[in-house]
């Protein structure tokens, strides 16, 4: 594993009366994609929104790039190149798809200040995008609401990709576009923490793996050593990867 | 960058959008629906005049209540003290331009009209500023105790202006050239009404271009659908909805200014009795919805105009049961907006 580019360690997280986070260790590789995986409620989505400043971390250190952004306020944590999709895919419905481009877009105040070269390679990873250009979002598919969410959160280069659970509820062929997509975006170096409950999705694109349980990293360590290891996947996940095949 | 090589989706139809034209097509019908019960022609356009320019009047001080909400689910009971303090500004800038208003000359009026309509939206936008610094902020997401302190904030408020301006009414002039009637055949429309229904357009028509056409616009936008995602994508939606807040608290001094010279006369009461209409006018346009307020804001003028003076008791709950009536048919109101 290359040098972290994102560091949580001793990571706990508190909303309202529920400790939900009981001290989170995690490291993201610099330039690898790693996933998060993990049952319903074990602290996923709790941990991607920690790192975006969404929840206080009520103890432990957030690191990235060496700096300290735990607790620092959101913006100032996508400012510094960490780009967020949530599970909802957090998409502006009243805007058309373009409006919700150039606002992701540092600078850009029209569809013609985004960067050309990156759009067309944008609209080679995401068609419908190009097609529905003008629509507003809230008339897209599922399938091409995660699109957009996608291709909004990369609209210009960033250092990190926080994405939760792309892959639910969509079509398999639209699951393999977002396989695609991400497979073209880790080409481009760009460093990658996915949560999925998809194991199969996650095993096509992962280089390292975290699973959690009751909001704490139970395992690390390479993807391909877990894809491997049927009695490890089933102690870890309730079961195996041929189950999800 | 690698080429583009990932599956392309099945060609899907374009799917037809849809604008939404009903809640637009109400104005106008409710207007043709009055033609015949007012009785006559003339009576029917003074009353549609009457009721377009209160409407107008009530959109501008509405409009910046409802985009507070949209943005931060923040009720500000409060807005009331800025119409009554943008009314009271304005007797003192009027009251010290005799001249200017008492003047023939339509340039003058509206020079002394313009600058107490610039003052009071500074004044009004400066009491905003620290209006939601000291109150608003701290109770930011405690929605029972924004109702509490904003309601409170104004009572304190309206009492300040009691000390600065006296208890008594004060009145509010028009200036020379903008009193008076237009005739159109036998209907006679006041000068003034036409020019709130102009100065109401104008401010809608910014509005719209700020929201479509700005990024500031997109933000705004943005944040009332979902403030989380805008956060996420590096603004900083605090500073928007102060941003926001100051603005809808000038046009509050803005429209305060307005209603007193269509009233002719300020109250510190003035803004509080403007409270239940604003809220009624906002909740029937889609709380956070613009173009929703302002149809709302034309549905409560007109409706209130026709039915004083077709039934006038009627007229005392007009608005409420204008407000039940858009909400049987449309429980969000006319345009809701989509929030996350």
């Amino acid at each position: 594993m290359s040098e972290p580019l994102l560091d949580l360690t001793g990571v706990h997280t508190r909303i309202g009366a529920y400790h939900i986070l009981h001290g989170v260790d995690l490291q993201v590789a610099k330039g690898e994609l790693t996933v998060l995986l993990g049952r319903n409620g074990a602290g996923k989505t709790t941990t991607l929104r920690t790192i975006m400043g969404l929840w206080p971390t009520a103890e432990g250190t957030i690191t990235f790039e060496g700096g300290t952004i735990a607790s620092r306020p959101t913006p100032e944590i996508s400012r510094r190149g960490i780009a967020y999709v949530p599970e909802n895919m957090g998409i502006f419905s009243d805007l058309t798809v373009c409006e919700n481009m150039v606002l992701a877009a540092t600078g850009a105040r029209r569809a013609e200040h985004l960067d050309p070269e990156r759009l067309e390679w944008l609209f080679g990873l995401f068609p419908a995008l190009r097609k529905f250009w003008q629509y507003p979002a809230g008339l897209l598919s599922g399938g091409q609401k995660q699109m957009l969410a996608v291709a909004r959160a990369i609209v210009e280069p960033r250092k990190l990709l926080l994405v939760d659970e792309p892959s639910k509820g969509l079509a398999p062929a639209i699951i393999l576009n977002m396989i695609e997509a991400f497979r073209q975006l880790k080409a481009t170096e760009t460093t990658i923490l996915l949560v999925e409950q998809n194991f199969n999705f996650a095993r096509q694109l992962g280089d390292q793996v975290a699973v959690m349980d009751g909001g704490r990293i139970v395992h690390a360590g390479a993807m391909a050593a877990l894809a491997e290891d049927e009695a490890l996947q089933k102690h870890l996940l309730g079961l195996s990867l041929a189950a999800h095949q | 960058m690698t080429s583009p090589t990932a599956t392309a989706p099945a060609q899907e139809a374009l799917p037809r959008v849809r604008t939404d034209l009903v809640p637009l097509l109400l104005v106008p019908v409710l207007a043709l629906a009055a033609l015949p019960l007012t009785g006559s022609f003339s009576t029917w356009v003074t009353l549609t005049f009457a009721g377009l320019a209160m409407g107008m009047i009530i959109f501008i001080i509405a409009s910046g209540l409802t985009l507070v909400f949209g943005l931060m689910d923040v009720l500000n009971f409060g807005h009331g003290l800025f119409i009554t303090l943008g009314a009271f500004m304005a007797t003192s800038v009027i009251s010290r331009m005799g001249a200017w208003v008492e003047s023939p000359s339509l340039g003058r009026n509206l020079v002394a009209v313009g600058l107490a309509m610039a003052l009071a939206m500074v004044g009004v936008g400066a009491v905003g500023f620290v209006f939601e610094r000291l109150i608003i902020r701290p109770v930011y997401g405690q929605p029972l105790k924004q109702i509490m302190i904003t309601m409170g904030g104004m009572i304190v408020g309206i009492e300040l202006v009691k000390v600065i301006w006296g208890a008594q009414s004060v009145p509010l002039p028009l200036p020379t050239a903008l009193g008076g009637s237009l005739l159109f055949g036998d209907a006679a429309v006041e000068k003034y009404r036409l020019i709130a229904t102009v100065v109401g357009l104008a401010v809608f028509g910014i509005m719209l271009w700020v929201l479509s056409r700005t990024k500031v616009g997109l933000l705004i936008r943005a944040g009332v659908q979902d403030r989380e995602m805008v956060e996420s994508l590096g603004y900083r939606i605090g500073l928007l909805f102060f941003g926001v807040f100051i603005a809808g608290s000038a046009l509050a001094g803005l429209g305060g200014v307005m209603w007193g010279m269509y009233q002719q006369s300020v109250t510190p009461e003035m803004g509080g009795a403007i409270n239940i209409l604003l809220f009624i006018v906002i909740i029937i346009g889609g709380l956070g919805s613009v173009g929703g307020c302002f149809i709302g804001a034309l549905l409560v003028g007109l409706v209130a105009n026709y039915t004083g003076f077709l039934a006038p008791k009627v007229a005392l709950f007009s608005n409420i049961l204008l407000m039940v009536i858009v909400l049987l048919w449309r429980p969000q109101g006319l345009y809701p907006v989509v929030k996350r």
